[in-house]
């Protein structure tokens, strides 16, 4: 795998996350043996808008390879306070670093930064539009408990906005998967998201209820209802009802169904689902490290 | 030339842009960044039978001939259009719109999240689809409405 940035999961082929998969598990295996594959390499933190898991994944992924953080730190305490625009300030961090990685409140601003950096540039999430490395620690807990290859996989909560709904959703293309989307009408994916799949063949039904498909499902991947979404507090609330999961409901479930989720929930998965053998996000959280380590270890290659 | 098309002057040297969909050739002013203001000699014709189109209009430019960016951007609200270029009154050149591949710095991003439509430093940018146009940065596709996307409209 050699990409100078990493923008979106639709330039990743079955190859390429094969490869970056394939990579994080010998790490899992032998983490001792990366310790210092990138002594001495920087990668540059530009967060534009709070991040806790990520960011600390990637601080984590690289400093256990060897290397450290330069961190712009919060917008406020920044030069963009200032009215700084984004490509002045990604083309100034890139003199600093080896790696950037970008999160950014507006989509489309992965994209553009890469017009602009000649270091390797990691989106860590754009606005409503991709997060392409939470897709490959999510295909990475995938693989590890249900396989990639004739999978059943539902795909339920905000599919509108999330950006890792939408990333998951390109990636699983390169398999034979087939997609059930389980959302409310007004949070169903958006018609960009749906064109792609459409151009890649894919294998993808729309639902609104979660007990229309839930017997089929292999994975049920779950993502917060936003309540900022919804101008009325009352519609909010009786929407989000409607997509919760508990144990009770995953009665209904294959006893293999692995239950996952980006991280951080509300209540759209109850407390007793973390109780049963189908509750995997915690598990999925952990591997955003192995899996950052191995992506920013193919990245780096022989350029730190 | 047809009775009906006899309703709008010849032009000496210029453009005539004809076989535009009917009800378009205000938004076709608008892509030329036409508004009266400039002292432009301009012809109108709106909704006039056609053979091909059951209703047509022609815009007809007295002393312009367009640039390639100009008749990318006619392709996408009037796919249908010819483009004659006219010197002392002959038609010297007729062609066919051809739609490009991507259109750069004459739309807005209806998505108020996307980047470009930032301050910042980039030309809007989208890709041109059979039925549609699709922002580069932001993904956001475009099937209806795209002359509210022009720049100057």
């Amino acid at each position: 795998m050699r990409h100078d940035h990493l923008v979106t999961a639709k330039q990743l082929s079955r190859a390429d996350i094969e490869t970056v998969l394939d990579r994080a598990a010998e790490i899992d295996a032998d983490p001792g043996a990366f310790r210092d594959r990138h002594a001495g390499a920087l990668l540059g933190l530009l967060f534009f808008e709070p991040s806790t898991r990520t960011k600390m994944s990637f601080e984590a992924a690289i400093k256990r390879l060897g290397g450290d953080v330069v961190d712009m730190g919060s917008v406020e305490s920044s030069s963009v306070k200032k009215g700084e625009s984004l490509a002045d300030t990604v083309r100034v961090i890139e003199g600093y670093a080896d790696a950037l990685v970008l999160r950014h409140p507006r989509q489309g601003a992965a994209k553009m930064t890469g017009e602009y950096v000649d270091v390797p540039l990691l989106n860590a999430g754009d606005g409503a539009g991709h997060h392409p490395t939470q897709t490959l620690l999510d295909l990475y807990t995938i693989r590890e408990n249900a396989g990639l290859d004739d999978l059943t996989i539902g795909i339920m909560g905000d599919l509108k906005y999330g950006r890792t709904v939408h990333s998951l959703a390109h990636a699983l293309t390169n398999f034979d998967a087939h997609q059930h989307f389980i959302s409310p009408e007004s949070l169903k994916l958006p018609r960009s998201v749906r064109y792609d799949l459409h151009e890649a063949g894919a294998s993808v039904r729309e639902h609104t209820e979660l007990e229309t498909v839930l017997s089929d499902l292999d994975v049920l991947y779950v993502t917060r209802i936003q309540r900022e979404r919804f101008p009325d507090e009352n519609e909010y609330h009786a929407i989000a009802g409607e997509y919760q999961v508990d144990a009770d409901t995953l009665a209904a479930a294959k006893d293999d169904l692995t239950v996952m989720h980006p991280l951080p929930r509300v209540d759209e998965i109850a407390a007793d689902v973390d109780d049963t053998d189908h509750a995997t996000y915690f598990e999925q959280a952990h591997n955003g490290v192995p899996v950052r380590m191995a992506l920013l270890d193919l990245l780096l290659g022989d350029s730190a | 030339m047809s009775e009906h098309e006899l309703r709008v002057s010849k032009i000496r040297d210029g453009t005539v842009i004809d076989h535009i969909s009917g009800g378009q050739a205000l938004n076709v002013l608008a892509i030329l960044d036409i508004d009266g203001t400039g002292g432009e000699e301009v012809s109108i014709g709106m909704n006039v039978p056609s053979d091909r189109l059951g209703r047509k209009d022609i815009v007809k430019v007295e002393g312009r001939e367009l640039s390639q960016d100009e008749v990318d951007v006619l392709s996408l609200i009037a796919p249908e259009a010819t483009i004659n270029i006219v010197r002392d009154y002959d038609v010297v050149d007729k062609h066919r719109l051809e739609r490009p591949a991507e259109v750069t710095g004459v739309l807005t991003c209806p998505n108020r999240n996307c980047i470009s439509t930032d301050d910042e430093p980039i030309d809007s940018k989208f890709a041109v689809l059979p039925d549609g146009v699709r922002c580069e940065y932001c993904e956001t596709i475009v099937r209806d409405g795209i002359p509210d996307l022009i720049d100057s409209a």
